[in-house]
């Protein structure tokens, strides 16, 4: 077995780690912090039911940010709805058999690609030229970015110009999957490809990444606008009731 | 103590995005707290030797008892979504009063002090100690915030720049940096019964006087019943109601509907004052207090039904907050919250909008409106930001947009809505809400005002508009002050009660006393 599999055999496992334990630990915080008063953003759906389906408007379709701002939302609605079918299509070379519908979406998740890496540029221009986009960026804004970028066109090397061993390379992830390591094959676009997915996945729960879980747990967004018929009350407030 | 001198905006034909102009409003510092204000609200008056732990400290506290703070913290993308939605960014052009960079004053210290990844890499990820640079501009920027939740709506994640508002005031206060108007009020609520500080038997003069006007100015008795036991509604309202104007035309429309609809009703001398500043300061523990002086009143007056008049913020805190924090609602199965309950008669809301229960009473029948008595008026309406984004009127969701035009429309033959952009959920806040109504704050609230006068000037222009009405005390009293600087009169701003007022039809009451 080759150094360079061994090491990113055990950088993937690290990062793999990383990545579940730093978001189940954030998903714990986020939920066993009350929320002790009703902000729901109004007009907000008065049943359960109706939250579900504002939040799903807003995770399917960026229901708020159309409202916003058109151009994010194009720009950003392409970024992660490509991304979505890209990961999706990434399935294959973790299941074997292949599941049907990721084989469906096989096709689709090639040409995604070309929609998350453009999305992606958007953002990044708009952090260039709108005067106050520029304004708020950190560092990490445009590296965070740039890190996709270098993640996606990598991958779109080894898709459009120059194809990797990808029967070994699906070899070498089963077989993470399995405890059984296999070699991984040497191509300097794949490793290169890895290494930054690797550290995405680090880097993924420190960051402003978290508003992928957060957005399920936003109080403006995910309660019930219903406090003149139920009472609500959270812990360390309902103490408050019995001292008088 | 004047504040300092300032160029009034220019109305233009639309709300334009200013360029930025960083560090143009840092010169604002809202008047600080004395020691006697302090001392009552239980904060020290000055910055200890320990105050950056203290800060960190309550910091820390906060994001564990508020999943809102930690996650609003936490998630924010720099997408810049919010970055021309705040009216105080586009009245001032500086971008701290952007919503995500007045995040960003808290987000770079919590990330310093509370993530790996600001603790590691500060420079990459915008992370800062906390300084006094930083603490001072947490004072000048958390008090250019009027916490009105435009922002929030236009987020992706729904983050809501009042609550980090919220905490930043209130860390401010643990420090000892608290702000002298928000305080004192606070103070003289708790002390008094009301914001104004209008003792008992004041306010039973005020009311007297109210009725004789009234009388002689209509000809019917129309009472204002002060600390009534056994009344049927306690009123809840803002103290502004009991002599400023045109709030007190309002009131004196309340009244008229009761008296109209013949309905048993009180107000209390204990809770003379729906406003409840504890919202501002993000201080769980006052707003409960201040909240309770409502439940005590309604207990001890053994009512039935509670009512609140036309105040913002307040009806913010009595529909989404009262049943939290008093009980004052249905649907708590504690011996503190069925105490009151078994009270309080099920076949009403509680607690109800004044403007609800008009509305129901003439739609119903039960009192007469003739809207030609406001012919005279061409009328716009202006969504007063803490009841369009922060409660509900009626069963449905937008209710508190579609309800108080209804009840214009019946009282008034001449209605147009502003701009589409600037009502219901996207409504632009007066620019004097949040605990920034002080002349301190004048040059905030003047330039904060652009964006709404910009619409009400497309609809003055258009529709030779002539009275904006609003339901809540805090719009009023900052418009009557703000739009004469802009050259409208200051009179064509009043409550939607006023305009009920005018139009009720009194001479035939449905029933006696």
């Amino acid at each position: 077995m080759s150094t360079v599999t061994m090491i990113y055999a055990g950088v993937f496992y690290i990062a793999a780690f990383l990545l579940v334990a730093g978001l189940a630990y954030k998903i714990f915080d986020y939920s066993r912090t009350p929320a002790p008063l009703v902000i729901p953003t109004t007009p907000a759906p008065t049943t359960r039911t109706g939250v579900v389906y504002r939040m799903a408007k807003e995770v399917v379709v960026f229901e708020s940010l159309f409202k916003s701002n058109k151009w994010i939302w194009v720009f950003g609605w392409l970024f992660h709805f490509g991304l979505f079918l890209v990961l999706a299509r990434h399935l294959r070379y973790f299941t074997q058999p292949v599941w049907f519908w990721v084989d469906i979406v096989q096709p689709f998740g090639k040409y995604a690609s070309i929609m998350m890496v453009l999305g992606l540029a958007g953002l990044l221009a708009r952090r260039f030229v709108v005067d106050r986009v520029r304004y708020i960026s950190t560092p990490s804004d445009y590296l965070m970015l740039a890190l996709l970028l270098a993640i996606g066109a990598s991958g779109m090397m080894m898709t459009f110009v120059a194809h990797t061993d990808i029967v070994a390379l699906k070899e070498f992830f089963m077989g993470l999957m399995y405890l059984d390591i296999q070699p991984l094959p040497q191509d300097p676009v794949l490793l290169v490809h890895l290494a930054l997915v690797a550290s995405l996945m680090v880097i993924f729960p420190i960051s402003k990444l978290l508003h992928a879980p957060g957005v399920f747990f936003s109080p403006t967004r995910n309660q019930v606008d219903n406090p003149r018929e139920h009472r609500h009350v959270a812990a360390w407030a309902a103490r408050l009731d019995q001292n008088g | 103590m004047a504040a300092a001198e300032f160029d009034i905006p220019e109305i233009k034909d639309d709300i334009e995005i200013p360029k930025l102009r960083e560090g143009v409003m840092s010169h604002v510092k809202s008047f600080p707290a004395p020691k006697a204000v302090q001392d009552f609200m239980g904060y020290p008056h000055e910055l200890g030797e320990d105050w950056k732990e203290r800060a960190i400290d309550k910091m820390g506290d906060l994001l564990g008892k508020y999943r809102s703070l930690k996650v609003f913290l936490d998630a924010c993308v720099h997408c810049g979504a919010c970055t021309d939605k705040c009216h105080y960014y586009l009245g001032t052009s500086d971008p701290k009063n952007m919503p995500v960079a007045r995040q960003d004053l808290m987000r770079q210290v919590y990330r310093r002090y509370f993530t790996t990844a600001g603790k590691l890499f500060p420079k990459l990820v915008g992370a800062k100690d906390l300084t006094r640079e930083i603490l001072d501009d947490w004072y000048s920027y958390y008090h250019q915030c009027s916490e009105c939740r435009r922002c929030s709506v236009f987020c992706p994640y729904g983050i809501d720049t009042a609550e980090i508002t919220m905490a930043g005031r209130e860390i401010l206060n643990h420090v000892g940096i608290g702000q002298k108007y928000s305080n004192e009020i606070l103070g003289k609520v708790q002390k008094i019964g009301n914001n104004l500080g209008l003792p008992g038997p004041a306010l039973e003069d005020t009311l007297e006087g109210l009725e004789e006007d009234i009388e002689a100015d209509t000809g019917v008795p129309v009472k204002m019943p002060i600390d009534v036991k056994g009344a049927e509604v306690l009123l809840v309202t803002p103290s502004a109601d009991f002599f400023s104007e045109p709030h007190v035309e309002s009131l004196i429309g309340y009244a008229k509907v009761f008296h109209a609809a013949g309905i048993n009703w009180t107000l209390s001398s204990h809770a003379s004052e729906a406003g409840n500043f504890g919202l501002f300061n993000g201080n769980y523990e006052t707003m409960r207090k201040v909240a309770m002086r409502i439940r005590d009143a309604a207990l001890e007056l053994g009512v039935k039904r509670i009512v609140v008049g036309e105040c913002g913020h307040a009806w913010r805190v009595a529909y989404s907050f009262w049943n939290t924090l008093t009980g004052i609602g249905y649907g708590g199965n504690d011996p503190f919250s069925i105490e009151l309950q078994k009270q309080l008669d099920p076949a009403y809301p509680q607690p109800q909008h004044i403007c609800e229960l008009t509305n129901d009473l003439i739609k119903s029948g039960k009192i007469k409106v003739d809207p030609s008595q406001n012919d005279d008026l061409v009328v716009t309406y202006h969504d007063s930001c803490n009841v369009a984004r922060a409660s509900r009127m009626g069963t449905e969701p937008g209710g508190q947009f579609t309800i108080p035009r209804e009840l214009i429309k019946s009282v008034a033959n001449n209605f147009h809505n502003m701009a589409d952009d600037t009502i219901y959920e996207s409504t632009f806040c007066c620019g004097g809400g949040g605990g920034l109504l002080t002349d301190d704050l004048m040059e905030v609230r003047v330039k904060g005002a652009l964006p709404r006068v910009t619409a009400l000037n497309n609809v003055v222009k258009e529709y030779q508009v002539n009275f904006m009405a609003t339901i809540c005390a805090i719009c009023k009293a900052q418009f009557t002050k703000v739009l004469p600087k802009y050259g409208f009169d200051m009179s064509m701003v009043g409550g939607v009660h006023q305009l009920v007022s005018k139009a009720i039809k009194l001479d035939v009451p449905p029933q006696a006393d």
